[in-house]
């Protein structure tokens, strides 16, 4: 406005300089950005978790009595898929930054088919079962953590496969390039750790 | 100096009318991706909501003009205090204390263009309105009426269909305040300028930096509770109802565990605005930098680790009870030394007596009445006797409107010149401070004595020997009302008539008010370096630097004219 | 900034203390202290209030003193001096609020202790049905009655005029220990005496005996509160809590619901009559002989299969509500169910 009457060049000047040094390269955050959404989603599951345990802990008995006792191996076997996929996942990651896009596609895909098991299989669980979502307080909290997980889970495949859609252009992921693999494969790992998480409490803890 | 400039902005001629100026305004109600839009977007729609929790308060302190039941229905008048405590803290303070202010100011002060995730920051605004339309609709079909902190039992036999609103509203805005803290976060951490390193950032991206981590831990858990309830209420699972082998006190548990949280949610964003706007109009450094910017996460902390103070009469075992009392009570040492600090910050400067500066001044002294009647709170024996009364009452709005809302006010009028690049009427400013100063103690003050002696709250009807009291209460209230008619007049009237700002009409240092007022799209034409700190009035620098005028958008000034 | 040390600051600081001082015992902020507990709880709050009014005077004092010291002078515009901070006064002013906050803290501690609230609990109360499962279960505030000293025996001690302990029920003496049962519901509380069998609508209590409530709840939280006596304790529907007192005046006092409760949340209110142990006696004697025909109903036992406007019928007349609107209170809160 009225800088003509004030002497500015001093000031100007140096930043100039500053500004010639090269500010101009945006880094990327979204990486940081995920990692950061993903506490809050971790404080969700968290929240109900400590539920889980308070209910638990108050409770005089615990299942709450008729339950039924929960079978162990399906949901055994498919813990052990959930966590194999994490290191399936993670060759995608390597593969991509060799630059081998083909590579990071039959990861992925394998990563999804994973998935989509795991999801196969909580749902015979869930049809199976001898009790439903009204059944008891154990019941609830079981279908409610289960199945916001499995949401979590669904979500995780939807990633992926949204992945594999962008990946058919050539050049899309590269090297240099490749937030949305990174992204899900975080997002991923993630929903392992809760699974182990939610595993031991709800199945293991008696 | 200061004086001067604004002198000369005065006489410089308003810009001539551009064309594109004309449908500029449009863009305020696009998704615009812009952080000083999306700010601006934040702040009106946080007023209008203001106004809306605030005519619900007047409704409902109409009905307590006298003691019996005779405005409007008990059932109305539970969906009236529940609706308006929900608004006033989900859609007006929150989007305005994190969402206005930490949007418009956080790229500006750290010197960047814009927030990490623009497109992201846009979503979040946007899905304010509808929340805020949904939590309103709720009238249509019978309010919540279990109170702001909808206790189950009751809430899961109580106007199903508006406490079922009540949940997807909050679910929404929660969300919402996520995705804000998530952009905060990213962009104070990773996109300062060179030279601004975290202990030379401003006050403000301090208390935002708290605030984010605050709302990033404790919300989610707000949603989970929520998610429960509403498989209680809608399905019929007995997470929170006895009848069914649940327990309601988990319930309790879960919600404080975010709303105690939540309160520092409200004041600490605004704690960090009265950190800047004290030193500006004081003209003198702030006093202690590093012991207010760390305090903000000693609040933080500790703010996570006293949410059973609100339980005290739940069946809380009593060792618990006395581990939250303590640890509630420390919180008065971190928020002392922010007040000492701000207060020392003042002695013996040079007070520019503005309305922006009325408004901070009177913050501290409002805050602090606050602060001491919550201490008193915290103390198990004392709180056993005034929990769920009008002390309760008493302190919560001392907290917040004489808190956070005077010092979003106190914004307001500072910031007022950088966003829309005019100034305020000062003397409606300080007719606006008088009216709402003597209103708000009016109001409040009383409350303090109506429940110690026995009135309990969220009732409608009350014993008749309290009615002289509530009297002067709702007297308050309509001053307080028409306090904001001169505010609204100002801020309307100022934006098309108010004189031109200069680019520093304050004589700040930071790096807002380098650049031009209101700032161009991305904000400084020159990357900004940090050449001082954000508060060293009173030396050399600080005279060049203001002097220098916008220096960091030296094109877009000349544009101007 | 040097800690000020002049003849004027140690006037004002005199000034603050002794207005502070007798501002805090002189407030008249609180109602009439009847029960042993309310004099110390009034004790804690009269420190508070006096800490409280010299931090506001010190603070309030400050801004203003600011605000017509340190106005800029018209024409004025240079700086102020740049000071940024004191190490010294920032610890000072650190130090003294956590001192002052940890005495507040230990001073409450030790009031809340003496009201009883730390003792270990009493768990003959009847409602404990369920197997005990320690810290989750524990009920709700105990605050008992009896003065620091438990050597004193609250029914000799001063306060009470007219008790001399025989403690045989049925004569005009008070028992030193009372258990009496109270279920909130919308919008009423139910008092039973489980030694008597009687049952009211509204508490009398013999002065000088400690009282010992057992709450619960039938539908949604509730909250027993008596302002006079400064205790309170949420109903809380399948929680059993308890609650125990010493009233030291005779009286007729408010019992008011302090939990949201509905509607007529504000209406739930009651009175605690407390009475000398003659008047107490007579009293429940003369509930044994009126209820004495109808005492089945009375108890209620059967609450759980009746609907409650039915359950409820036998209160009516105690508590002041006719049928009708008994009837339409249920109704409009439970659509559903008329
Ligand atoms: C902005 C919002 C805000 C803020 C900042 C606070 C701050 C505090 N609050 Fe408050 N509070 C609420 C909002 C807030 N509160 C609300 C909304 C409720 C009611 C919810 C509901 O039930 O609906 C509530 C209720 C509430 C309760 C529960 C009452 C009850 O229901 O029974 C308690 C109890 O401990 C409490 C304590 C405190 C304390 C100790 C602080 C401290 O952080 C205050 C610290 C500040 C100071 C102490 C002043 C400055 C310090 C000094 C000058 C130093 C020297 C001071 C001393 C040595 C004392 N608050
Ligand atoms: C930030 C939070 C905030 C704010 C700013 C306010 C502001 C006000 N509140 Fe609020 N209040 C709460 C948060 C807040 N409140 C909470 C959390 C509760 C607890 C709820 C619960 O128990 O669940 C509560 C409860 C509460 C009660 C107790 C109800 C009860 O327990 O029965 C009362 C009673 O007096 C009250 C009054 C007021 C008044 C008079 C104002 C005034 O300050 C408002 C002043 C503003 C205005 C008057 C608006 C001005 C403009 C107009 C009127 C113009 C008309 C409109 C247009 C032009 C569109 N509030
Ligand atoms: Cu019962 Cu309120
Ligand atoms: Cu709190």
């Amino acid at each position: 406005m009225q800088s003509s009457a004030i002497d500015t060049t001093t000031i100007v000047t140096s930043h100039h300089e500053a500004a010639a040094h090269g500010h101009h390269a945006h880094p990327d955050h979204r990486i940081f950005g995920i990692i950061v959404f993903l506490v809050a989603e971790a404080m969700i599951f968290m929240g109900l978790f400590i539920a889980y345990l308070t209910f638990r802990a108050v409770a005089p008995v615990w299942p709450p009595a008729g339950t039924p006792e929960l079978e162990l191996l399906l949901p055994g076997v498919n813990t052990i898929i959930l966590i194999s996929s994490s290191f399936v996942i993670h060759n995608a990651d390597t593969a991509i930054k060799k630059d081998d896009v083909k590579g990071m596609r039959l990861w992925f895909a394998i990563t999804a088919a994973i998935g989509a098991v795991f999801l196969a299989g909580q749902l015979y669980e869930y049809f199976h079962l001898e009790f439903g979502l009204k059944t008891n307080l154990f019941a609830s909290t079981f279908y409610v953590l289960t199945g916001f997980h499995g949401l979590h889970v669904f979500f995780g495949v939807m990633l992926m496969l949204g992945v594999l859609w962008r990946s058919r252009k050539p050049g899309h992921y590269s090297s240099t390039s490749h937030f949305g693999i990174e992204a899900a494969e975080i997002y991923w790992h993630f929903v392992d750790v809760i699974w182990i998480i939610l595993f031991i409490l709800l199945y293991l803890l008696k | 100096m200061t004086q001067l400039l604004q002198d000369e902005a005065a006489k410089t001629p308003p810009a001539p009318p551009i064309q594109e100026k004309k449908r500029e305004w449009l863009k305020y109600f696009s998704f615009s991706t812009d952080h000083k839009v999306i700010g601006i977007q934040y702040l009106v729609t946080s007023f209008f909501f203001y106004f809306v929790g605030g005519f619900l308060a007047t409704l409902i302190r109409t009905e307590l003009a006298t003691p019996e039941v005779d405005f409007v229905s008990r059932e109305t008048y539970n969906g009236l205090f529940t609706v308006h405590a929900t608004v006033m803290i989900f859609l007006w303070i929150v989007p305005a204390a994190t969402g206005a202010f930490g949007n418009y100011l956080i790229p500006l002060l750290v010197g960047a263009r814009d927030m990490a995730f623009p497109k992201l920051n846009a979503v979040a605004f946007w899905m304010i309105p509808p929340g805020g339309i949904l939590l309103l609709s709720s009238f249509f079909v019978g309010a919540p009426g279990a109170g702001w902190t909808s206790y189950p039992p009751l809430s899961l036999v109580y106007n199903k269909p508006g406490e079922m609103i009540w949940i997807l509203s909050l679910l929404i805005l929660g969300t919402s305040s996520i995705l804000g803290a998530v952009n905060f976060l990213v962009t104070i951490l990773k996109m300062r300028a060179p030279g601004m390193t975290l202990n030379k950032m401003p006050l403000f991206c301090w208390a935002m930096l708290a605030t984010s981590a605050l709302i990033l831990i404790s919300t989610p858990v707000l949603a989970g509770a929520l998610i429960l309830l509403s498989f209680d209420l809608v399905i019929g699972t007995a997470f929170f109802n006895p009848t069914g082998g649940g327990n309601p006190v988990v319930y309790q548990h879960m919600f404080w565990f975010y709303s105690h949280p939540a309160v520092y949610i409200m004041v600490l964003p605004v704690f960090g605005l009265i950190s800047e706007i004290l030193p500006v109009h004081s003209r003198k450094p702030i006093f202690g930098y590093k012991a207010i910017a760390y305090s903000s996460f000693a609040i933080s902390f500790l703010g996570l680790i006293v949410w059973a103070h609100h339980m005290f009469t739940s069946g809380t075992p009593p060792w618990l009870r006395m581990f939250f009392m303590i640890n509630t009570m420390i919180i008065a040492v971190p928020t002392g030394i922010k007040v000492f600090g701000w207060l020392a910050t003042i002695w013996g400067g040079k007070l520019r007596l503005n309305s922006a500066m009325l408004f901070a001044m009177g913050f501290l002294s409002m805050f602090v009445i606050g602060g001491i009647s919550g201490v008193m709170l915290a103390a198990v024996p004392f709180d056993i006797h005034v929990h769920d009364t009008y002390f309760v009452v008493a302190h919560l709005h001392y907290v917040l409107f004489g808190g956070s809302v005077f010092g979003i006010y106190a914004g307001t009028y500072h910031w007022f010149p950088k966003m829309t690049g005019r100034m305020v009427n000062e003397t409606l400013g300080r007719i606006h401070f008088v009216l709402t100063l003597i209103g708000f103690n009016l109001a409040f003050l009383p409350m303090h004595k109506l429940g110690l002696e026995g009135m309990n709250r969220r009732i409608a009807e009350y014993d008749p020997k309290f009615t002289a009291l509530n009297l002067i209460c709702t007297i308050g209230t309509y001053i307080l009302a028409v306090s904001t008619f001169p505010f609204i007049f100002n801020v309307i009237w100022s934006v098309f008539k108010g004189a031109k700002a200069s680019s520093n009409p304050w004589g700040g240092l930071t790096f807002e008010w380098q650049t031009t007022s209101p700032p161009p799209v991305e904000n400084f034409e020159i990357d900004p370096v940090l050449e001082i700190g954000p508060y060293e009035y009173g030396t050399e620098e600080a005279v060049k630097i203001i002097k220098a005028g916008p220096f960091l958008a030296l094109e877009a000034a000349a544009a101007q004219g | 900034m040097n800690i000020p040390g002049s003849i004027a600051t140690l006037l004002i600081g005199i000034a603050v203390t002794i207005v502070s001082l007798w501002y805090g015992q002189n407030h008249g902020l609180m109602p009439v202290a009847a029960s042993t507990d309310a004099p110390l709880v009034d004790g804690l709050f009269d420190i508070m209030m006096t800490i409280g009014t010299g931090l506001f005077l010190l603070v309030q004092g400050a801004l203003v003193y600011s605000f017509f010291k340190f106005r800029r002078e018209p024409g004025d515009d240079t700086d102020g001096p740049y000071i940024e901070g004191n190490i010294p006064l920032e610890i000072l002013w650190t130090s003294i609020p956590a001192v002052i906050v940890l005495g507040i803290a230990v001073y409450s501690f030790e009031i809340y202790n003496s009201m009883g609230g730390l003792d270990p609990m009493d768990h003959s109360v009847a409602h404990h049905s369920q197997p005990t499962h320690e810290m989750a279960k524990m009920p709700g505030a105990a605050i008992a009655g009896t003065l620091t000293d438990t050597t004193i025996d609250p029914v000799s001690a001063p306060l009470e005029p007219a008790a001399i302990p025989e403690s045989i029920p049925g004569t005009t003496s008070a028992p030193q220990e009372m258990t009496i049962q109270a279920a909130g519901l919308q919008y009423a509380w139910i008092f039973t005496y489980p030694d008597s069998g009687v049952v009211a609508g509204e508490l009398h209590v013999p002065v000088g005996t400690r009282i010992k409530l057992a709450i619960s709840a039938n539908d949604v939280l509730h909250a027993f509160w008596v302002p006079e006596y400064r205790v309170k304790q949420d109903a809380i529907p399948g929680t059993p809590t308890e609650l125990a007192f010493t009233p030291s005046r005779t009286g007729e006092y408010p019992v008011i619901c302090a939990e949201l409760c509905g509607p007529y949340h504000g209406a739930m209110k009651t009175k605690v009559i407390a009475e000398t142990p003659a008047d107490f006696n007579a009293w429940i004697a003369s509930q044994k002989v009126a209820s004495a025909a109808g005492l089945e109903d009375a108890i209620a036992l059967t609450a759980a299969e009746k609907p409650v406007d039915q359950f409820l019928a036998p209160f009516v007349a105690p508590l002041g509500v006719d049928a009708a609107t008994l009837q339409q209170l249920h109704s409009a809160h439970h659509p559903s169910a008329s």
